[in-house]
């Protein structure tokens, strides 16, 4: 059967004009692989514009592209040889368009590297094979064209295989095949060519029927995703299903399997898919869901591993190498959105080891990463996160960040770094060492206020009644005549997370702000409250740290699903009446020593 | 995994992504066969339902039997079925087929305007009620974010230069110089107010890849695509002034994909059929460009 047939990405990289978009318009056409007429037809239109015809206008259909004599993005194509399918990704070759280049480049399976022979190894030539070296393409062929401009000459070919075979050494790459071709007149791409008799090697098109298919990711640890978690009940149906795609290994229903970084066990009660027999497993590459035995609470972005083998890292400082593509430099200290799998999380610069340039190979020491330069760099994040190694399990050790709406950025992971010198230490560290106090000390306040200060979260779900219960807390207090101030965070963080740029920083943004603020009043000995919902562990970590040494107490309204027992004071039933809550709290404060005793409501 | 199941799980991969994104989505169902498959994606990425709107755009000269069809599957399937049109141009007589118009400035004006003023919430949304099978004015004029189109790579040069996740600027214009990066799988997801993304699960399809998985999952189709009886069937649907039939005794998925895979069609281009794309030189580009699918 012919979906049977195997299927190959592989996308035609090199410096501008070096004819990458001629060798696939000929290859296209020297495999029949054109639809009818095709050919004809941008013939007969190049006639009427009085321009000599190029095979590159049978890929470079922009308008732009055409009259520019060069190629804008990428190009998919299609054709057949003998033995698979091809999905040919024409990318472009100019500097400007590199980020063009690298999403095609980030399909393939295999590369061919085009190379002009008149002109000879250019900046883009090394760019590009050292790109090919980062995106892990293995499948590398690379063809010296326009031969035809040096007389068929074997010592050119020759000279330009041994320069640049000496630079992808250096890089640490291997191609298969040097080629030599006139791709305009058709040497050496579908069969050998007359005029070069020196050259004893495969056509373009051996070389790429040559190519060998990666090994099936099956073999790997067991990696899922989780992309989303369906519950359709308005329509009937009652599973509750983790949706993703297995990016390595296998599991089966009874396997036993933990979700990281949150760390949740659970087992596989069924494999779920919409119109097929039933499954009893899914292997690498499928898109399926599973239900579990009990019912957790988990969220988009955990990754789904078996507990019986190797399992990710987990940890909020890793290593990698990345290929900056942004407007603007990427600098050390900023905040990013990190997206790896589908976790989605803030992460800062916290270090940048060196700076290289791709064509040079020169590296550098600099606080920032150029467009188009490469930066090893050490990235820590607010929560630990859950990854691999690039060389472990390349799907799980990939990541790329976003900068003010655009992925900026392709990072491959090198290796975890584990120390506890975390950057928000560093910015209360430095926030304390510039605080000059004053003669009134927190005993000297607390003593004039009648009680201490602190800060008082009252956390719970949407609608279970937190924000009424912490209204009225602030009410009972201040008729008590305690200093006491509500600020009803929660709408303030949907509104930044909705508001900014993006929401994943904007609610960090938020919750550091609210973080300063609580310490500034607490500080000044006043008893802050605020309502928050959808907070966990690390949120609440944040706050704590920014708070100190100030006291942070965390009341949770209704069933708790994300916070651990240690980190909640005080546990309050869902919709629990204000009196009674009020009640509780206030022993809770008086417990926690805040308040006196003596002061009953 | 053979072929199919790979371009499967990466079309559930994206959908799923885009659900996940995007709080105001839609998948534009065109009724043709992409857009069914589509369709038909979703309801594997999510487990049998389709969790958002689907949008046709009506430009009062589809083919009468595709609005019956549609109606049909909408029910059946229970979608949540919204309909757009340009009744202005309709009712002053601005088209092709009325003679005011040219091919190109006819799709502009039905397809792209309805398109783009439904999509914004600015322009009458009709949906279907399930009760009475009948379509009302909906009450939802919130603009959608993320639009699902199921265009594919092979069809003609500018959408083989497509990212799966494309944005598109306040005028639904598109910027082909200076597209996003997308590698992998990770896609843009992070836009401006104002600004849309279109998700294109299809890109990697081929016409054949599509009738395969027709022919595997047995997708109920429009019998337009197969000999109307006078050996002739279409390829391609669109409104019947500017879509032709092709010569062919195809009557059935099977038949088709014979037909695709070593008849007649081998080597001929699916949108040969339509006419607009022959005007102008890059015609369909022009309209892509303004917001045309």
């Amino acid at each position: 059967m012919a979906s049977q047939r195997q299927q190959m990405n592989v996308v035609i990289v090199g410096h501008v004009d070096h004819g990458k978009s001629t060798l696939v318009g000929r290859l296209l056409a020297d495999t029949g692989s054109l639809p009818e007429g095709k050919l004809e037809a941008v013939k007969a239109q190049c006639k009427r514009n009085a321009k000599p015809f190029e095979y590159a206008f049978l890929l470079d259909a922009l308008k732009d592209e055409q009259a520019q004599g060069i190629t804008i993005d990428t190009a998919r194509s299609f054709f057949k040889s003998s033995k698979r399918d091809y999905i040919i990704i024409d990318a472009p070759g100019h500097i400007e368009f590199l980020k063009n280049m690298i999403s095609g480049a980030a399909r393939a399976e295999a590369a061919l590297l085009v190379i002009d022979a008149h002109e000879g190894i250019k900046e883009n030539s090394k760019r590009h094979g050292y790109m090919m070296r980062f995106l892990g393409i293995k499948n590398i062929a690379v063809c010296v064209n326009k031969m035809d401009l040096v007389n068929y000459d074997r010592a050119v070919f020759e000279r330009i295989q041994a320069d640049y075979v000496k630079f992808l050494k250096e890089i640490d790459l291997a191609p298969q095949a040097f080629i030599p071709i006139a791709a305009f007149c058709g040497d050496n791409m579908t069969g050998p060519s007359s005029r070069m008799p020196w050259y004893q090697g495969g056509s373009v098109l051996d070389v790429l029927d040559g190519f060998q298919k990666a090994a099936p990711l099956d073999q790997l640890p067991f990696r899922m995703p989780v992309q989303d978690i369906y519950k359709f009940t308005e329509s009937g149906d009652d599973r509750r299903i983790v949706a993703g795609r297995v990016e390595t290994g296998s599991v089966r229903t009874g396997d036993e399997v933990i979700f990281l970084p949150s760390g949740k066990k659970n087992r596989i009660k069924t494999v779920e898919y919409f119109n097929g027999p039933p499954r009893s497993g899914a292997r690498a590459q499928e898109s399926i869901g599973f239900t579990y035995d009990t019912e957790i609470y988990i969220r988009p972005g955990e990754v789904l591993c078996r507990y019986s083998q190797k399992l990710p890292h987990v940890s909020n400082k890793f290593r990698a190498n990345v290929f900056w593509m942004g407007k603007q430099p990427l600098i050390k200290t900023k905040t990013y959105k990190l997206k790896i799998a589908t976790q989605q999380v803030p992460v800062i610069v916290a270090d940048i080891i060196h700076v290289l340039n791709a064509a040079e190979l020169a590296s550098s020491h600099k606080p920032h990463v150029d467009r188009h330069e490469v930066g090893e760099i050490i990235f820590e994040t607010l929560k630990p996160i859950a990854f691999d190694t690039v060389n472990e399990i390349a799907p799980t050790g990939r990541f790329v960040l976003v900068d003010n709406y655009e992925i900026a950025g392709g990072g491959i992971i090198l290796a975890p770094v584990f120390d506890s010198d975390s950057s928000l230490n560093q910015h209360i560290k430095k926030r304390d060492y510039g605080w000059e106090r004053s003669q009134i000390t927190p005993p000297l306040r607390a003593q004039k206020y009648g009680h201490k200060s602190a800060l008082i979260i009252i956390a719970g779900k949407i609608d279970t009644g937190n924000q009424r219960i912490a209204k009225a807390m602030e009410e009972a207090l201040f008729n008590l005549g305690k200093n006491v101030y509500f600020l009803g965070i929660s709408n303030r963080l949907n509104l930044a997370a909705s508001d900014s740029k993006d929401k994943t920083l904007g609610r960090y943004d938020a919750l550091v702000q609210l973080g300063e603020l609580a310490h500034l009043m607490t500080d000044a000995g006043l008893i802050l409250i605020t309502s928050i919902t959808d907070i966990d562990q690390y949120d609440l970590g944040m706050l704590k740290k920014l708070n100190n040494p100030n006291r942070t107490l965390v009341i949770y309204v209704g069933q708790e699903e994300r916070l651990a027992l240690e980190n909640i004071d005080l546990l309050l039933p869902e919709n629990e009446r204000s009196e009674a809550a009020v009640k509780k709290i206030v022993d809770l404060l008086v417990k926690a020593v805040v308040l006196d005793p003596e002061y009953e409501i | 995994m053979d072929k199919l199941d790979a371009l499967e799980s990466q079309s559930v991969y994206i959908l799923r992504e885009a659900y996940r994104e995007f709080k105001s989505l839609v998948m534009l169902w065109s009724i043709g066969k992409d857009s069914t498959v589509l369709l038909w994606l979703a309801r594997k990425a999510f487990f049998g339902h389709v969790p958002f709107p689907l949008v046709h755009i009506d430009t009062s000269y589809k083919i009468p039997e595709m609005i019956r069809y549609r109606d049909e599957l909408a029910l059946k399937f229970k979608l949540n079925m919204i309909v757009g049109q340009n009744t202005m141009a309709l009712k002053e007589k601005r088209t092709f087929p009325d003679g005011t118009l040219d091919r190109i400035n006819c799709c502009k004006a039905l397809k792209t305007d309805a398109l783009k003023n439904t999509l914004a919430g600015s322009w009458p949304r009709l949906r279907l009620n399930h009760q009475s099978a009948k379509y009302e004015v909906d009450t939802n004029t919130e603009p959608y974010t993320g639009v699902i189109v199921g265009a594919r790579a092979d069809e003609e040069g500018s959408r083989s230069k497509e990212r799966y996740f494309s944005p598109r600027d306040r005028n639904s214009d598109w910027d082909v110089g200076d597209q996003p990066p997308e590698l992998w799988n990770q896609f843009k997801t992070d836009f401006a107010p104002g600004t849309h993304i279109r998700i294109h699960p299809l890109l990697d399809w081929t016409e054949l890849n599509i009738w395969e998985y027709i022919q595997r999952e047995n997708i109920p189709i429009t019998h337009l695509y197969f000999d109307q009886g006078n050996g002739k069937r279409y390829r391609s649907l669109g409104c019947y002034p500017c879509t032709m039939p092709v010569e062919s005794h195809a009557q059935n998925v099977d038949d088709i994909v014979k037909e695709l895979r070593e008849g007649k069609f081998k080597n001929i281009a699916e949108r040969s059929g339509r006419a607009q794309d022959k005007e102008d030189g890059g015609g369909l580009e022009t309209l892509r460009k303004e917001g045309y699918m």
